[in-house]
């Protein structure tokens, strides 16, 4: 049977982009251990709503780790306390009955917040919409079996597609870098050979634009060990090598 | 009344290539000069948009997501089917027509269904151009599982996150046409009616989820892509957003509403564990490959799994099916679980789960091979219960999973509102009464990419040189009024109970009523019911907060207001349908052996909805099935 936990917390509430945020205290109680953390946050929500009090607005959708809406700073964790796990797999049974738990935002300046927990993160879809595509419009396509791909070239390919476009590891990064997120779908493309005929623009492109929202990285590696599905930081030296060799490819084209 | 379907006539095997010559085409250059709008970013919306924006139309999509990305397609895990016969294992655009139509209980339109077959092997070309990292053989050719209800291989997957890749596909296939300016974005709004001018669809009203903003947007036509409403069980494996709203708002102004008692319960959840649980995570189907199903033959059996002997446990279906055992499809597993439940011999701490064991494949394969097989899923249980699936069974139980009913469509996709057009899961064509594993995938990439494309220049070619009504039109003005009056009301109701109150007491209805079993009493009483709570729900919601900003308590108001109309319209469908077919099962309709019993001479028909007012009950419309290609015969797993 579950274990009842009472908790205090310290949640950060916020009216909108322009208000300057608070830190707001809440005890709880009679909390299952096999609730989730997000269960958690709506038994809370439910007992501010009968008390009259205005709920916590939080992100969240699937709660099964996919759909990447879901993410918090959970004691200064993108995340929380648990490996590979996004905010909505965690469960209460890794805290303990009288622990304090502090709860915040994503923060960085490329992720405004909108409103307590919920933050802006439409410049992971900037970047993919700069170049983070094959350009096979529909109906083009050949057999599928026509380009054979290597099975391990297709599984290191699945290893950064893998990604779920959280942004937890732009909040874990201290300089807010985007490299972990733009380098897994580079990796992905420029890897299988549907992707190599726009390789050079695309990586070129991508990473212009997510130069134009985030900082830069300095290789702390926060990112790898913040990501839900461990998307490896060398895919970060790979970016970073395809976008020189792009740069020269690019200006060699011009050129001609 | 209910338009003809528009059934293309001659031989099932030309009737899309017959129809795509006879209906009217817009020419390259024309396209520019028309404007879609699209609701929902899922593989049925997003394929569509994209596919639509490189034709050259002009496209405007709406999600309530914060990003096209989030749509809950990408949920899904099995894989997706398509005739392609890479295996050499004897598929064929036929045999998975056949085994659909037989899969869905015989209740699908055939040429559907025929039509989806053929087009599943353009979806796998067109995925792999698009970069979906499918899983590979060593010699680099793509590789196939097989899956419930067929017996070829034709099931192609990303690991166990192939929704995910392919929504991956299709979104980033759109966001190329939003970098070319012909798809504009609109994120974290939602649509929240229809709005028609003249009797054809001309636009929509939304909110803006961030601001509070409600406003219109016009168009020559309108896509519903917004998904199924297995979310009116309140726990589902659907996402917590999933819901009714769209689909439910185009009923209300005229559109049919078909078969809303075809609801999928799959067997293989996690069962629940308290009160406050927010939804329910699946265990892919594939599991029962390895693991055997069983509870304690004694009632008041106290022993852990481990020490109960062999005779004192009942492997029901092992028993009951000794052809199919463990295998047997999805609503015949979910049935026999919630009768061995219902009997006590439940297990768990609150008695509401059967085993899943796999003690003896460990046994027999070794570890190591379960967990080659099955690793992600044993982790992603032993993370929700902290058990460990490899010396204790898991535990599972049924839960709703996908809705087959939907908005009615024509051939065309087309719902009974002219220029309105429905995709994907919220439309009821393809799958029937039940829906075999690995279609769902399928059907929203056929419908997005490779039908509406087509079908939707029938209805605007003769529109050439109209402009989109205006959103100044009273039509709109009325429409938007009536959405913020409906915000007003939600506001200033001031009662003691959140929504999700109310979403939670409704969903226990609907799911102990017109769940897995149903009978004339049950669905008798819990009209009644379902309306008491309405009312209650009517009278004492509380929504604080203001309006103008974001308000999840207002969002989720809108969406429990409309379930709970769907759950009276199920209960009345599920009454009326007096028989068992597929995901329905009508207690007093069954064989000797207690499995559905069909009514084809009444019943071989869609049951479409038509709305008659808010305070009338809706009128039930027929489309006949006819079946030249498929006998119609009882499915027997023995």
């Amino acid at each position: 049977m579950s274990q009842m936990l009472s908790l205090k917390l310290k949640i950060w509430r916020q009216d909108g982009p322009n208000d300057k945020g608070r830190f707001a205290d809440y005890n709880v109680s009679e909390i299952p251990d096999d609730a989730s953390f997000l269960e958690m946050l709506d038994i809370l929500n439910e007992q501010l709503i009968e008390k009259g009090d205005i709920p916590i607005e939080f992100p969240h959708d699937c709660r099964e780790g996919i759909c990447g809406t879901c993410g918090v700073m959970v004691n200064g964790r993108a995340h929380g306390p648990e490996h590979g796990t996004a905010t909505c797999q965690l469960h209460m049974r890794k805290f303990a009955n009288g622990d304090t738990i502090v709860i915040e935002p994503w923060r960085a300046r490329a992720f405004p917040v909108v409103k307590d927990l919920i933050v802006d993160r439409s410049p992971l879809d900037r970047i993919i919409e700069a170049g983070g595509y094959v350009s096979a419009p529909t109906g083009t396509a050949t057999d599928a079996n026509e380009t054979p791909i290597p099975k391990d070239v297709a599984e290191s390919a699945m290893d950064a597609a893998a990604c779920i476009g959280c942004g937890a590891c732009v909040a874990a990064c201290p300089n807010s870098a985007g490299q972990l997120f733009t380098s897994a779908k580079v990796w992905q493309l420029n890897s299988l050979p549907q992707g190599q005929p726009e390789r050079h623009r695309r990586v070129e492109a991508m990473v212009e634009t997510m130069e134009q929202f985030f900082g830069s990285c300095t290789n702390h590696g926060e990112c790898t060990e913040a990501c839900p599905k461990e998307v490896p930081q060398d895919f970060i030296a790979y970016l970073n090598r395809d976008y020189m060799k792009a740069k020269v490819a690019n200006r060699r084209m011009a050129s001609r | 009344m209910l338009p003809d379907a528009k059934i293309p006539e001659g031989p099932m095997a030309d009737k899309w290539d017959n129809h795509k010559f006879s209906i009217k085409l817009v020419n390259p250059a024309n396209k520019r000069k028309f404007r879609v709008i699209i609701v929902g970013s899922g593989l049925a919306g997003a394929s569509a948009a994209a596919t639509l924006g490189e034709l050259g139309y002009n496209v405007d999509l709406f999600t309530f997501h914060d990003s096209p990305r989030r749509a809950h397609s990408i949920a899904a895990q099995g894989g997706i089917n398509a005739a392609k016969n890479y295996r050499n294992d004897g598929d064929s655009i036929y045999r998975l027509f056949y085994d659909t139509v037989k899969g869905g209980d015989y209740r699908s339109r055939e040429a559907n269904v025929y039509r989806l077959s053929q087009v599943s092997v353009d979806i796998i070309d067109q995925m792999v151009a698009q970069g979906v990292p499918f899983a590979r053989e060593y010699g680099g050719l793509l590789d196939n599982r097989s899956f419930g209800g067929a017996q070829v291989s034709r099931t192609f997957y990303a690991r166990g996150q192939t929704g995910q890749q392919l929504l991956l596909g299709a979104y980033q296939q759109m966001m190329r046409q939003v970098a070319e300016g012909k798809v504009r974005l609109f994120t974290n709004t939602e649509m929240l009616d229809v709005v028609m001018k003249d009797g054809e669809a001309a636009g929509i009203v939304y909110r803006d989820l961030i601001t509070g903003e409600i406003g219109s947007h016009s168009a020559h036509a309108v896509v519903l892509a917004t998904g199924g409403y297995g979310n009116v069980f309140y726990l589902s494996t659907n996402a917590m957003a999933c819901n009714v709203t769209a689909a439910w708002r185009a009923h209300r102004k005229g559109a049919h509403f078909a078969n809303p008692c075809y609801t999928q319960i799959h067997p293989t959840c996690i069962p629940v564990s308290d009160e406050f649980q927010s939804k329910l995570t699946l265990m892919s189907e594939s599991l029962r490959n390895d693991g055997r199903i069983w509870v304690p033959r004694n009632n008041d059996e106290s022993r852990p799994p481990g020490q109960i002997p062999e005779s004192d446990r009942y492997y029901y279906l092992e028993e009951k099916y000794p052809a199919f055992g463990n295998l047997v499809p999805r609503d015949v597993a979910s049935r026999n679980a919630k009768t061995v439940v219902d009997e006590g011999k439940g297990i768990g701490p609150l008695k509401n789960g059967v085993y899943l064991d796999f003690a003896e494949a460990i046994q027999r394969d070794g570890a190591d091979v379960i967990e080659s097989k099955y690793g992600n899923l044993f982790q992603m249980y032993e993370r929700i219960t902290a058990e460990d699936p490899y010396s204790i069974p898991m535990r599972i139980y049924p839960a709703s999973h996908y809705t087959m009913g939907g908005l009615w469509v024509d051939y065309n996709l087309m719902t009974s509102i002219p220029g309105l057009y429905c995709t994907g899961e919220a439309n009821f064509s393809d799958h029937g009464a039940n829906r075999l594993g690995a279609s769902a995938l399928m059907q929203g990439l056929a419908d997005g990419y490779f039908v509406l494309p087509y079908t939707i220049g029938d209805y605007l070619a003769p529109k050439l040189n109209q402009e989109p009504v205006s959103t100044d039109d009273p039509v709109f003005t009325q429409a938007e009024q009536e959405t913020k009056d409906q915000v007003d009301r939600f506001m200033s109701m001031g009662g003691s109970r959140s929504p999700d109150y109310f979403h939670r007491e409704l969903g226990k209805l609907v799911w102990d009523n017109i769940g897995m079993a149903r009978n004339s009493t049950g669905l008798e009483n819990v009209v009644g019911e379902i309306k008491a709570l309405q009312s209650e729900f009517w009278s004492d919601l509380r929504i604080p907060g203001n309006p103008e900003t974001v308000n999840s308590s207002l969002e989720k108001a809108g969406r429990v207001a409309d379930f709970f109309e769907l759950a009276e319209l199920m209960a009345r469908d599920a009454l009326d349908r007096e028989e068992s077919c597929g995901g329905h099962f009508r207690e007093e309709f069954q064989t000797p052996e207690g499995e559905a019993l069909r009514n084809d001479e009444d019943f071989a028909h869609v049951s479409a909805w038509a709305w008659q007012g808010p305070d009338t009950p809706q009128v039930k419309e027929t489309e006949e099935l006819t079946f030249e290609e498929v006998e119609l015969t009882q499915r027997s797993y023995k």
